[in-house]
């Protein structure tokens, strides 16, 4: 009954409804897509192309104009909100279990266990991340699978530090010192204060990562080692049109704004929940 | 505290000893061979063997990583395979313009950052915030080639204000720098803004005001400090993420970076350039981090880090 | 059919190159002038023993000179730093006669012993050079490449101006391997003080001098005015800046700040430079020596089976992928260019004939096809080649599975026997490296080739045509030139009978420069002095 009630309270914000539709529509869409796209997102059309092999511009038979292979490019943005979809949750849930997993057990339990782990972030920190997911993509050969877990191998790292900072942050204040000195237990200082106060920042890391983790599967295509073609992804739609960007804006303008969209979506959710579940908030508005 | 830095140093040195093993493992597994690059598509076997030998490609892994651990605690990370020069030489002419866009890059992001969030934590819920965040968000979910792309054509194509790319003096800097700021700022500015928002709830803020102190007085002396902290380690972090912006950046650019080098690197797969690049911004992620850590208990007492 | 032989001599090959700059051939070159070329990848060296790549192929040609090249914007080989040479009857002995009182960037005369030295230089294993192979044929090549002496024997100097060289078995093609970057004659005073350094710091005979480099951003060339050839060059400074983006380079071109973009058009501008006079005007186009193609591993099933490879000749349509990439090629029906001597304008080809290329294939038993995989590099437009090829062979019922990946993966792959069932060339395709048709053969489709970690990703082995192109290439008298164009076209429609490739596109070249450049614009494609000849072009 609570998240139903927070969700209603949520609605009432004009821009979260609206977010929440649009994710809607995106989930709507990958799940639907055979149903939804006019044409196979693969078939490379004689006509979808002129003569001189520009594509078309947004036209009846095209709504979204054609690619640099003559392909219907509505077709291909409505099943590439799968692969960014399945990539942006998958990677990214992948990441935020990971990183709280490690950051608590840093932060909070601490011991060897603690240490030992806060010692792997380090050493994974200090990767650039985008060196790392290159490597590790150039040896595991791309696949759509191989690409969400490559980005939460990199990922899940600036969650734990995050999340261990605030730990500790949390740790260190005078409540919990006081809960401790009248003899409450770990796990009901664990249960009852830290990840309380921990959750607004799962869910602002969890929402934001989402569009982390499409720009880094963009990244990724655009360097070649993202999904393969012909899989369409927004992220690889824009890389493969980048180059035309100046003469066939709508190439990368369309799958763009579409993934600004669903980020800024996930994150006018996030923001929203965030104010409705952080509990220093909570009747102070 | 002495104590607690020569440990986090001992540390440090630690994580890129792993680092360096790490890459150049990664790197060891990537199905290319190096001597066949380098005695080019005319090469007989024999000159490729020959190669190979010269190199120390032959020897196990093991083998190739002790040597080239020795060779870098002499301060030598090697030959490129592609351009025949020292690695240390070509890191070093390009670390000056690499520097300057960092300094510049992150100092933006921090001043568009913090001068937003701030805004946008005192304005909250009004039209301002909402406008702000949305921004925010837009820079953070925007490719930095795209970003990169478009200032370059309005600003400078279209409207001439800055020059087309290259190396340069301040107006050069100018625009890959506000790219940088403008994209890495949006997450300067939730931080600040949700922290501050947390900051001014809290009781010592009352407080403060109900002692009558001005308002522009709490927030400098007492709101912003307290807001900051977590943006302090980001820093560190970032140094981490900003280096991948800053490949893209500087290709789109011209500037002659590290990001730059990196890039051209991977592309032909020059295992020493890639190794030495990927040592460099490690030392320098680690340096950031360490600075972190240290400057955290000077701004938040709160925490004493010689427990963590 | 019997195949006729149209492009006879090498000067014929470019003719049409020639003509196109006849219109600007009128107002006569000024001296004098600074001008920008731009880059985007660095300029990894100047060493001629090393460098290999598309920026400093025609700069190292600019500082440095070898005993022969060509004469500018063509194909016909003529002596540069020998006056001339003579080849004995058996077509082994090369006798060349150098020019006096060429002078060395640092002030000493170039000699003979300079050119043994440069020789043996670029063949010694520890010079790690890649264009090595290229000199095999001289006496004593094994010898220095595998360490066991530290000279070419077949390289001697009877006084101080002639040098003759030896060959194990006569070579038609060495004239045009004297005339590689790899057999530019260097001082050896200067190698031995900078060392591996040496492309840092170059010193050559060449009409420049480099005056500064700022690495990975820009290089600066001056005249040198004690240059051999008179009035030779015309610019006095070449400015090129390096990492410079090519679409950025267009847009300062287009203002002013730029003359040459050396990356050429990017994709995206192509079109509106193609199709507006004003732009068209500053682009010049351009033959390259190069053929795209598909390889198609005979040695794995279901590729073995010839009439399986012959199906997928036919299934492809090239005229739709040269659509896709803008026409900036023409398609191709045999391994030769068009521009290559040996190339028979008479050739059909496999027609594009779908319904034949699956009956074909249900003949050979796949009458539903079958799985392979294709790979490919992953720069723009080679993935999206791949994807046209993909869609093709789906038409006749092959599923390819698509392997995007880093050149250096794609190179290791087609070089291992067992991997890679079908490569697509582009980006790594080959370029001649001299125009001359055995430099197409050997490496690429040749049983030398064939090997781990060779070039021929076809794994072709035809020991029959093999032995014919070891006859083509002792046909080295002159008046036999025509006869060994013909052997080499016949050699490599033969294999066309045995489809270890598809044909797909011979690309063309365009360089883009600013208005007030002059010089015929085949200089600013020249064939050889890739990508522009510095030396002959001028600020109107």
């Amino acid at each position: 009954m609570a998240a139903l009630r927070i969700f209603l309270t949520m609605c009432r914000r004009p821009s979260v409804a609206v977010a929440l539709a649009f994710i809607v529509i995106v989930v709507v869409a990958s799940l639907l897509a055979p149903w939804i796209a006019p044409y196979d997102p693969n078939e490379q059309f004689f006509e979808g192309l002129t003569l001189e092999g520009a594509p078309l511009p947004p036209n009846a038979t095209y709504w979204l104009g054609t690619d640099l292979l003559g392909r219907d490019l509505f077709s291909r943005i409505v099943y590439g909100a799968r692969t960014s979809l399945i990539i942006g949750i998958v990677a990214n849930g992948i990441a935020v279990v990971i990183g709280t997993l490690v950051g608590i057990t840093a932060g909070f339990v601490r011991g060897w266990l603690g240490m030992a782990l806060m010692r792997l972030t380090d050493l994974m920190m200090a990767f650039p991340a985008l060196l790392l997911a290159i490597a590790l993509a150039a040896i595991l050969s791309p696949s759509l699978w191989i690409v969400a877990l490559v980005i939460a191998m990199v990922n899940w790292v600036q969650v734990a530090r995050v999340i261990y900072s605030e730990t500790i942050s949390i740790a260190a204040r005078e409540f919990v010192a006081v809960e401790r000195t009248i003899g409450a237990s770990s796990l009901r200082i664990l249960f009852s204060h830290l990840l309380p106060h921990l959750v607004p920042t799962i869910l602002v890391w969890a929402t934001l990562g989402i569009s982390t983790t499409v720009l880094l599967e963009a990244t990724l295509s655009f360097l070649g080692i993202g999904v393969q073609p012909p899989l369409p992804s927004w992220g690889n739609i824009i890389f493969e049109s980048q180059s035309y960007f100046t003469s066939a804006s709508w190439l990368v303008l369309f799958p763009g704004v579409a993934i600004v969209a669903l980020s800024l979506s996930f994150n006018l959710v996030g923001d929203a929940l965030r104010d409705e579940l952080d509990p220093t908030l909570k009747g102070r508005r | 505290m002495i104590w607690f830095i020569t440990k986090r140093i001992a540390y440090a040195m630690l994580i890129l000893l792993g680092v360096s093993f790490i890459t150049y493992l990664l790197l060891y597994l990537i199905p290319a061979d190096p001597a066949r690059q380098i005695a080019g598509r005319s090469a007989t076997a024999e000159v490729v063997a020959n190669i190979r030998h010269q190199l120390g490609l032959d020897l196990p892994f093991y083998q190739q990583y002790l040597r080239y651990l020795g060779n870098l605690l002499q301060g030598d990370l090697g030959r490129s395979y592609v351009q025949r020069s020292e690695v240390a030489a070509l890191i070093g002419s390009r670390l000056g313009a690499t520097l300057q866009l960092m300094a510049a890059g992150i100092a933006c992001e921090l001043v568009i950052g913090i001068a937003l969030g701030m805004l946008a934590a005192l304005k909250r819920d009004s039209a301002i915030d909402r406008l702000l965040m949305a921004f925010s968000f837009i820079g953070v979910s925007s490719p930095h080639f795209i970003a990169a792309m478009l200032l370059l054509y309005v600003f400078a194509v279209k409207l001439a204000w800055f020059p087309m790319g290259g190396y340069g003096g301040v107006s050069h800097l100018l625009l890959p720098a506000i790219t940088l700021g403008l994209l890495g700022s949006g997450w300067y500015s939730r931080m600040v803004r949700s922290s501050m928002i947390e900051v001014l709830h809290q009781d010592f803020i009352r407080t403060a005001r109900a002692k009558g102190l001005t308002r522009a007085r709490v927030i400098l002396r007492h709101v912003l400090p307290n807001a900051i902290t977590p943006v302090i380690p980001m820093i560190g972090i970032d140094i981490g993420i900003f280096m991948g912006g800053l490949v893209v950046v500087e290709s789109v650019f011209g500037w002659p970076g590290i990001g730059q080098l990196a890039w051209q690197a991977i592309q032909q797969v020059d295992i020493p350039v890639i190794v030495g690049v990927t040592t460099v911004s490690a030392v320098a992620i680690i340096v950031g981090n360490l600075l972190a850590d240290l400057i955290i208990p000077f701004i938040d007492p709160r925490i004493d880090i010689r427990k963590s | 059919m019997k195949a006729t032989i149209t492009k006879l001599a090498l000067s014929v090959a470019v003719a049409s190159l020639t003509l196109a700059g006849v219109a600007q051939a009128d107002d006569a070159p000024k001296a004098g002038g600074d001008i920008v070329v731009t880059y985007q990848n660095d300029v990894a060296t100047l060493d001629p023993a090393i460098g290999y790549d598309w920026q400093n192929w025609s700069m190292i040609k600019s500082l440095f000179d070898g005993l022969m090249d060509y004469k500018p914007g063509t194909t016909e080989l003529v002596p540069d730093l020998a006056e001339s040479y003579t080849i004995s009857d058996d077509g082994k002995t090369y006798t060349f006669k150098l020019r006096h009182g060429v002078k060395f960037h640092n002030g000493r005369e170039m000699k003979a012993s300079d050119v043994k030295y440069s020789l043996e230089r670029t063949v010694n294993p520890k010079t790690q050079s890649p264009g090595a192979g290229f000199f095999s044929s001289i006496v004593g090549f094994d010898d220095l490449a595998s360490d066991k002496s530290d000279q070419l024997r077949g390289v001697t100097t009877p006084d101080d101006y002639t040098v003759q060289i030896t060959l194990s078995a006569p070579d038609a093609t060495f004239l045009h391997v004297m005339a590689l970057n790899f057999a530019s004659v260097v001082p050896k005073e200067a190698v031995d003080k900078w060392g591996a350094d040496f492309g840092k710091h170059p010193v050559g005979t060449g009409a420049y001098k480099l005056a500064d480099w700022a690495l990975g951003q820009r290089l600066e060339f001056v005249k040198n005015s004690d240059y051999y050839k008179p009035g030779i060059p015309y610019l006095d400074k070449i400015d090129f800046e390096i990492g410079q983006e090519p679409t950025v380079a267009l847009m300062r071109l287009e203002r002013g700040e730029v003359d040459i973009a050396g990356d050429g058009v990017p994709p995206a501008r192509f079109l509106q430079f193609k199709n507006d006079p004003q732009h068209q005007k500053l682009m010049v186009t351009g033959d390259q020596l190069q053929t795209g193609y598909l390889t198609m591993n005979v040695t794995m099933a279901p590729l073995d089976d010839v009439k399986v490879r012959q199906a997928i000749n036919m299934a492809i349509n090239k005229d739709r992928i040269v659509r896709i990439i803008n026409g900036r090629a023409k398609p191709a029906n045999q391994p030769l260019p068009p521009a290559m001597p040996g190339y028979d304008k008479s050739y059909q080809g496999y027609p594009y004939d779908v319904d034949k290329a699956k009956a074909l294939l249900a003949e050979a038993g796949h009458p539903n096809g079958f799985d392979t995989e294709l790979y490919v590099m992953n720069t723009d437009p080679q993935p999206r080649i791949a994807q046209a090829i993909q869609q093709d062979l789906a038409n006749i019922g092959i599923h390819a599975e698509i392997k995007s990946l880093a050149q250096a993966n794609v190179i290791a792959a087609g070089g291992d026997k067992d991997q890679a069932p079908l490569v697509w060339s582009g980006g790594m395709a080959w370029i001649a490296d001299f125009p001359d048709p055995s430099n197409f053969w050997g490496p690429i489709l040749g049983c030398e080739g064939a090997v781990s970690g060779g070039w021929n990703w076809a794994w072709y082995c035809n020991e029959k045509l093999d032995a014919e192109a070891q006859k083509a290439d002792a046909m080295v008298a002159p008046e036999q030139q025509q006869a060994r164009a013909e052997l080499w076209g016949k050699i490599f429609t033969d294999a066309m009978v045995d489809a270890p490739w598809v044909p797909i596109f011979n690309e063309q070249r365009f360089t883009v420069h600013s208005a007030r450049m002059g010089g015929s614009d085949a200089l600013y494609v020249d064939p050889v002095h890739v990508p522009v000849n510095y030396d002959y072009i001028w600020v109107k």
